[in-house]
């Protein structure tokens, strides 16, 4: 076990998993040369070559087309891009070619690749730079989606996910990247896709929280340890898998459910995961569930608009209290 | 600047047999008389199939879209002549024909266009998604210029395992106008990877023309930004799309070049089973009917004497039989169980992630 950053845990994924299996390949803007533009993947053309390590022109759809093509005859590529904003034109690649290549083949063709980079809200980059796009790639069938929030998922996480067989999108927060948290070494640290981890337990409610807002639904749940309130904060890690039943089992327990998310209120993570519990869990609930979300805005540049658009420590501590009739 | 021929004027005339040496000076066509009686087959076999599949549209026994490769036969069966088994071919959703002549059988892709278990893709890809992975035919997609980028990273995996195979990428000329063809020929040209893009030009993208639809009509000329190899060659003479074919697989192969081919040819049916023909006249298709392709051909084979004319009506019967075969295989086979709804989504299922 090491302390390491969210960004240094990324890269030991990468190497290992390309030290590991030859059929491996990075791509994307920077990647080499450049050593990534959010230094993930510092020092992996000097170790594995360029033959390894691409570099690609500024054509999300071209490489990410190239990628799913090559996964077709049999190779692993990780195909990064400088932020998930960028994929959006590679959108017609990742759904109408990976996605679905595995069912309309009958079988034939499975697709393993990894799309990766940074996603989310980041530091006052305004509109097009600044999105979380988590509940489009997880509306397919097809794709999975993962989103760790801590260093050693980030590490565990992608080793799976580069190891699975099928496309997965992972997203990584580009404000996390220097967080720090122990990592294992071992080289086949891997955590399973699919399995929610419980960051902490509690009996009052639940907070379900993904990326940036698990350490937020932390500290909210410190503060409301404080006024009484014992909160269990869990993290589905995978989006597609949703591991739903550690998520019922917890509403079980505590009957009332603040689900929390940098992302926009319509049609996201949190809607579907609020309807799921009305139709597992429904008549375990004392309150209705409660969406803490991201302003229902394009991202504004302004640093006071900015932090408003997205969800507090004070937001989600009001919302437990609501959940919990406190006020 | 890359070798870039500005017209191929291929035939039989300019590469007679025994050929030693195409007009341009490339490599062979060396074509034995079987195997150019196995291309007319192979020509036939699709025009034929594909009338049956019209018929059967018109019938009901075949759901959706329907894109007939009729009048387009030379291109398919000539380029896929000049590779071999183990190489890879990607093409649009107009192509039948060419899983035909990738060596799929009629009874896979027939079953395929009606929904059965027995299909290629198992019924549940239809006429725009026909696959054989054995076969190294890797589909039928069905978004203008999405197989652009796939093939070139099928052609990318080939070099990057150090095989020596090539790709074949079938498009239509409208798909040159989308973002994936220029981006993919960028890639290729700049990473030299062993695809071969070929563009059908048929002159028309659903109902719009090549005219009303590119500034710059000369399509081969597009290679010139990316400094590709590239020519344009006949597409209604089936032995000049295949030499064009051959001195590209050489170029993939030997230096891992890619090159830009357009072929130009015609479609004879609509877009789809449902085009209303409204914006070209009967005029028009009859010129080009005049250049039929297999007509071309048979005509060419029987005035060297590869091809007689019994041949001809025995070629005729035997083909004629096997679409029949193909029918009756595919009426007869079972609908894909209702289990199948929820197979093939992942390779490893959400579900075995939970245990």
């Amino acid at each position: 076990m090491a302390l390491v950053t969210m960004r240094e845990a990324l890269n030991q994924a990468l190497r290992e998993e390309m030290l590991r299996d030859d059929n491996v390949f990075l791509m994307g803007e920077e990647v080499a040369e450049y050593q990534g533009a959010y230094k993930v993947t510092k020092g992996l053309l000097e170790e594995l070559g360029p033959k390894r390590v691409i570099d690609t022109p500024i054509t999300e759809l071209g490489f990410a087309g190239l990628g799913v093509g090559a996964a077709m005859v049999g190779l692993r590529p990780i195909v990064e891009f400088m932020t998930f904003n960028f994929s959006i034109l590679a959108t017609d690649q990742i759904i109408n070619s990976a996605a679905k290549m595995l069912y309309m083949s009958g079988g034939q063709f499975k697709i393993p690749i990894v799309f990766r980079g940074p996603g989310g809200s980041a530091f006052q980059v305004s509109s097009q730079h600044s999105q979380a796009l988590e509940s489009w790639y997880a509306y397919f069938p097809g794709l999975k989606v993962v989103m760790p929030s801590t260093p050693a998922d980030a590490k565990g996480l992608l080793k799976a996910s580069i190891r699975d067989d099928d496309p997965v999108i992972f997203i990584e927060q580009e404000r996390m990247y220097g967080i720090k948290g122990e990592v294992s070494d071992d080289p086949d640290f891997v955590i399973p896709l699919g399995v929610a981890d419980i960051k902490r337990e509690g009996t009052d409610a639940t907070i379900i929280a993904r990326s940036l807002m698990v350490p937020v639904a932390l500290k909210a749940a410190e503060a409301l340890e404080k006024q009484g309130v014992s909160c269990e904060v869990i993290d589905p890690r995978t989006i597609r898998p949703l591991d739903i039943n550690t998520i019922i089992e917890s509403v079980k327990k505590t009957n009332r459910v603040v689900i929390a998310e940098e992302s926009h209120p319509f049609c996201g993570v949190a809607a579907e995961i609020g309807a799921e519990i009305n139709e597992r869990a429904f008549d375990y609930l004392d309150a209705p569930v409660k969406r803490v979300s991201g302003a229902d805005v394009p991202m504004p540049y302004a640093k006071n608009l900015e932090d408003l658009a997205i969800p507090s420590v004070d937001q989600i501590v009001a919302a437990v209290r609501e959940v919990a009739y406190m006020d | 600047m890359a070798p870039r021929k500005t017209a191929t004027v291929s035939s039989r005339k300019t590469s007679a047999k025994p050929a030693n040496k195409a007009s341009n000076g490339g490599p062979v066509a060396d074509f034995t008389r079987d195997e150019e009686l196995k291309a007319y087959r192979e020509m036939l076999l699709i025009r034929r199939f594909e009338e049956k599949a019209g018929q059967l549209y018109g019938m009901g026994f075949i759901g959706g879209f329907c894109h007939l490769y009729i009048g387009q036969e030379a291109v398919g069966v000539g380029s896929i002549s000049a590779i071999r088994k183990d190489d890879y071919v990607l093409a649009s959703y107009r192509e039948h024909g060419l899983a035909l002549a990738k060596g799929m059988t009629a009874r896979s892709i027939m079953a395929e266009l009606f929904g059965k278990a027995t299909g290629c893709s198992k019924g549940k890809g239809g006429s725009m998604h026909m696959f054989d992975k054995e076969l190294g035919f890797l589909g039928g997609h069905a978004i203008v210029g999405g197989q652009i980028p796939l093939a070139t990273g099928v052609a990318f995996a080939a070099k990057y395992k150090g095989t020596d195979q090539v790709a074949l990428c079938f498009f239509g000329e409208a798909a040159v106008n989308q973002g994936a063809f220029h981006e993919s020929l960028n890639m290729a040209q700049l990473w030299k990877v062993p695809c071969i893009y070929i563009c059908e030009n048929n002159r028309y993208g659903m109902g719009t023309s090549l005219e009303r639809a590119m500034s710059s009509h000369d399509i081969s000329q597009k290679s010139c930004a990316y400094d590709i190899a590239a020519e344009f060659v006949d597409g209604m003479d089936v032995l000049a799309v295949r030499e064009a074919t051959m001195r590209a697989v050489e170029r993939a192969r030997k230096d891992s070049l890619p090159t830009l081919l357009e072929v130009r040819t015609y479609r004879f049916m609509g877009h789809s089973m449902s085009d209303p023909g409204n914006y070209r006249t009967r005029a028009e298709i009859e010129r080009h009917q005049e250049r039929d392709p297999l007509k071309l051909f048979s005509a060419s084979l029987m005035e060297e004497g590869i091809l007689t004319d019994e041949q001809f009506k025995e070629i005729e019967a035997q083909v004629k039989d096997q679409v029949e075969k193909a029918v009756k295989f595919a009426e007869e086979s079972p609908l894909p169980d209702p289990k199948e709804l929820y197979t093939d989504v992942y390779a490893t299922p959400l579900d075995a992630h939970r245990n």
